[in-house]
């Protein structure tokens, strides 16, 4: 290999034809001020896969702007007119509709009623998920019929799962399945569901909640398992590091940071659209009603009043709007490097 | 969006094109299918809604009735689930309102110009119509709706339990409240009201002495006999006595029938299936007297077909009600009997209904006619649910009734405001 600098006039490369070809494969910022006989087909590139997205995206966003968009406009100026039967008002009535649900008990308790659920079901979910997780990922034999097994009642829909809790497992008669396992013990019948005292609703929405979506998020929380290094593990048992609780605590658990806290904004925008099992559970009740069935109630239940259903729904986007940038903000979600 | 706008098409964007466009051939189809083509001989079509009937043939019933007509294609939205009410109310406000669809009486679908009135088709035979009926459907002199079936709901009862308790057929509420009591062993329990006890709600008020309205549109449940009743329910509820959380509702025989109860509340309606399971082991009694001097108390429920006036064949649908629920007779009957037992409207069929001429059928049809109280057509939905918050708070919640008639008094006094100014 010679280092000797070439001769002046002598060609370092071969002139051939195919030259500007190599040369379109490059940036069109690097051909220069003019556009070079590649720059023509870069830009019908770009074009093309323009085209291409709009193609893939546009359906999506009609139907975004169609069944979203309008609709939230439409539900934000109903809040200031009297609709009730009707979604095309014509009585302006103002802040209404606002000050009706903000005093109105029912719709407050609901949002009592929210709290209280999500914090049981958050951090439940999130320990029993994680829980799974943890058993799943530790067997030697049959753990894809573990995984499938927790993860299979994910497909059931919350309607016919709320059926079977109601109807088989926790019906108020002498054979609904948890009297029958209650009366073995002496224990006499218990009306689950009909009773808000003591309230006994609470463990079979939870349960019914549980049942339903453990397994979704134990998938979450077993491919962050996976990704975690088994050297962390070699270096902490080399540094004395006993297996189990000491392990789990400064290894394992900060290595799940990321996912615990998607899993957790997650498990709170579920536990936020919480309707089917409330609503199939609890009828006629004027307890146990979360803020999306009160508001179906208010506007597309009985009453009809559009109006300020419409306010109600404001106000929580409001509340939801919120409790999310605060929670940003406490968990860090979404901070870079952090929120490893 | 420039691309778009670009006239530079080759043949593979005119080809990815298309295939979007094919893809999205299914989802218009979707979203094209209102129930309404087909239109039959005629070209024309009707869309009726009916709610889930729990008696076995009803559903095969109205589809033959509808395919019968001969003027348009009348097709069926059988409507399952609780809340038919709410699906109706919803589906009125868009164009995939059905033209004409079964309900009760109640005056916001009037002041709202939902509902046509009905007094051209009913005019010739108006007088054959039970006058409560049609009083119960009648606003400022014009009638909206004609009555299908009657459906009489009172208590229903094993003799044989109650004889083996010792217990003659309770006569006050205060003695409905014992039998209870003495008829719950460990396998049976006493009464059932429905899982949510609003079954009841009309009959309680009623046998209190009292009213939901009185004359003027005014407030007449919140009494002091009321509140009383109201009490003895809570009393009720809490000593065991009650069958709750039932597989089926109040509505459904199986609790009796099944050997869940020993008395059940429920409609006319399930009597063939009791009769048949229970044979002569059956008896019937109204809601039983809640105040001193007041009457016990029958609710006569039922269901009645509507025209939606916003609908766009308002004149067809007109003459398909005036087809089935006026002229066809036979089908009248049929509905009325066939599947469950009802009262028809029209004294003529009442008067050849030879099913209901004799044993505990006749009893019921004695009972509707002694005790019987009808719908008030100015208690809305927003009331409805109102009283039944009333027995939600008072009676399972155990607030005090006269906290839970006053909050109930503040939703149905800003409801009569907004009906009746």
């Amino acid at each position: 290999m010679s280092t000797t600098p070439a001769a002046p006039n002598t060609p370092t490369t071969p002139t051939t034809p195919t030259a500007p070809a190599r040369d379109a494969d490059r940036p069109a910022s690097a051909e220069g001020p003019g556009p070079g006989p590649g720059a023509g087909r870069s830009r019908k590139g770009v074009r093309g896969s323009t085209l291409s997205f709009w193609i893939f995206t546009g359906p999506f966003l009609v139907g975004l702007v169609i069944f979203v968009y309008i609709p939230i406009g439409w539900s934000a100026w109903l809040s200031f007119f009297e609709a009730r039967y009707t979604v095309t008002p014509d009585k302006f009535i103002g802040l209404d509709n606002y000050r009706l649900m903000l005093t109105n008990g029912d719709f407050t308790g609901s949002l009592v009623t929210f709290t209280v659920f999500a914090a049981i079901i958050v951090p439940v979910t999130w320990a029993l998920s994680l829980g799974l997780a943890l058993m799943v990922h530790r067997l030697r034999f049959m753990k894809a019929f573990f995984r499938s097994v927790f993860f299979l009642p994910t497909a059931c829909s919350f309607v016919a799962a709320s059926l079977i809790w109601k109807m088989s497992l926790f019906s108020g008669v002498r054979f609904g399945m948890m009297n029958t396992v209650l009366g073995w013990f002496g224990v006499e019948n218990i009306a689950w569901l009909a009773n808000p005292n003591p309230p006994w609703y609470w463990l079979v929405i939870v349960t019914v909640r549980l049942w339903l979506q453990a397994g979704f998020y134990m998938i979450l929380f077993l491919a962050a398992l996976q990704n975690i290094p088994p050297v962390l593990y070699e270096a902490a048992a080399i540094d004395g590091a006993r297996p189990g609780w000491q392990t789990f605590r400064h290894i394992t658990l900060p290595q799940l940071r990321a996912t615990s806290t998607a899993v957790i904004l997650l498990l709170l925008v579920a536990a936020y659209q919480a309707f089917d099992e409330f609503f199939n559970l609890l009828a006629k009740t004027t307890w146990g009603r979360p803020p999306l069935v009160e508001l179906y109630y208010t506007a597309l239940g009985e009453d009809q009043d559009y109006g300020a259903g419409s306010a109600g729904a404001v106000i929580l986007t409001l509340l939801i709007c919120m409790v999310t940038l605060l929670q940003g903000r406490f968990l860090g979600f979404g901070k870079g490097e952090d929120s490893r | 969006m420039s691309a778009l706008s670009s006239s530079n098409w080759d043949r593979r964007a005119v080809l990815r094109a298309a295939a979007g466009l094919a893809a999205l051939g299914p989802l218009a189809a979707c979203g094209g299918n209102t129930g309404r083509e087909g239109g039959g001989s005629s070209g024309k079509s009707l869309v009726q809604y009916f709610h889930a009937y729990g008696e076995a043939g009803t559903q095969e019933a109205i589809k033959r009735y509808a395919k019968a007509y001969d003027e348009a294609r009348v097709t069926t939205q059988w409507i399952t689930g609780t809340n038919f009410e709410s699906k109706l109310f919803s589906s009125l406000l868009t164009d995939n309102a059905p033209d004409v669809f079964e309900f009760h009486p109640q005056l916001q679908l009037i002041k709202s110009g939902q509902v046509a009135p009905l007094d051209d088709i009913l005019a010739p035979v108006k007088d054959d119509f039970n006058p409560a009926d049609i009083k119960s459907h009648t606003v400022d002199g014009k009638v909206y709706g004609v009555r299908m079936i009657d459906d009489p709901q009172f208590f229903f009862y094993r003799k044989s339990l109650l004889q083996k308790a010792g217990i003659g057929v309770p006569q006050t509420l205060d003695e409905l409240a014992e039998a209870a009591g003495k008829l719950t062993t460990d396998k049976v329990k006493g009464l059932f009201l429905g899982n949510n006890m609003t079954s009841t709600n009309y009959a309680l008020v009623w046998a209190a002495g009292a009213d939901q309205l009185n004359d003027k549109n005014e407030i007449a449940y919140h009494t002091d006999e009321v509140a009383a009743a109201l009490k003895t329910y809570r009393r009720m509820f809490t000593s065991g006595h009650l069958l709750l959380d039932a597989p089926a509702d109040y509505w459904d025989p199986s609790a009796l029938v099944q050997g869940l109860t020993a008395i059940q509340w429920c409609g006319m309606w399930a009597m063939p299936v009791m009769q048949k399971s229970l044979g002569d082991d059956l008896g019937i009694f109204p809601f039983p007297s809640a105040a001193s001097g007041a009457e016990p108390a029958v609710y006569n429920g039922g269901w009645s077909m509507f025209v939606n006036a916003k609908g766009k064949n308002v004149d067809l649908a007109k003459e398909y009600v005036k087809w089935l629920w006026i002229d066809q007779k036979k089908y009248q009957e049929d509905w009325a009997l066939s599947y469950g037992f009802h009262i028809p409207p029209r004294k003529s069929l009442a008067a050849s209904a030879t099913k209901l001429k004799s044993g505990l059928p006749a009893e019921g049809v004695k009972l509707f006619t002694d005790y019987g109280r009808f719908d008030n057509i100015s208690w809305t939905q927003a009331m409805i649910t109102a009283l039944e918050e009333v027995v939600a708070n008072s009676v399972r919640k155990g607030m005090d009734p006269e906290k839970a008639l006053d909050a109930a008094d503040v939703k149905v006094n800003r409801e009569l405001k907004k009906l009746f100014g």
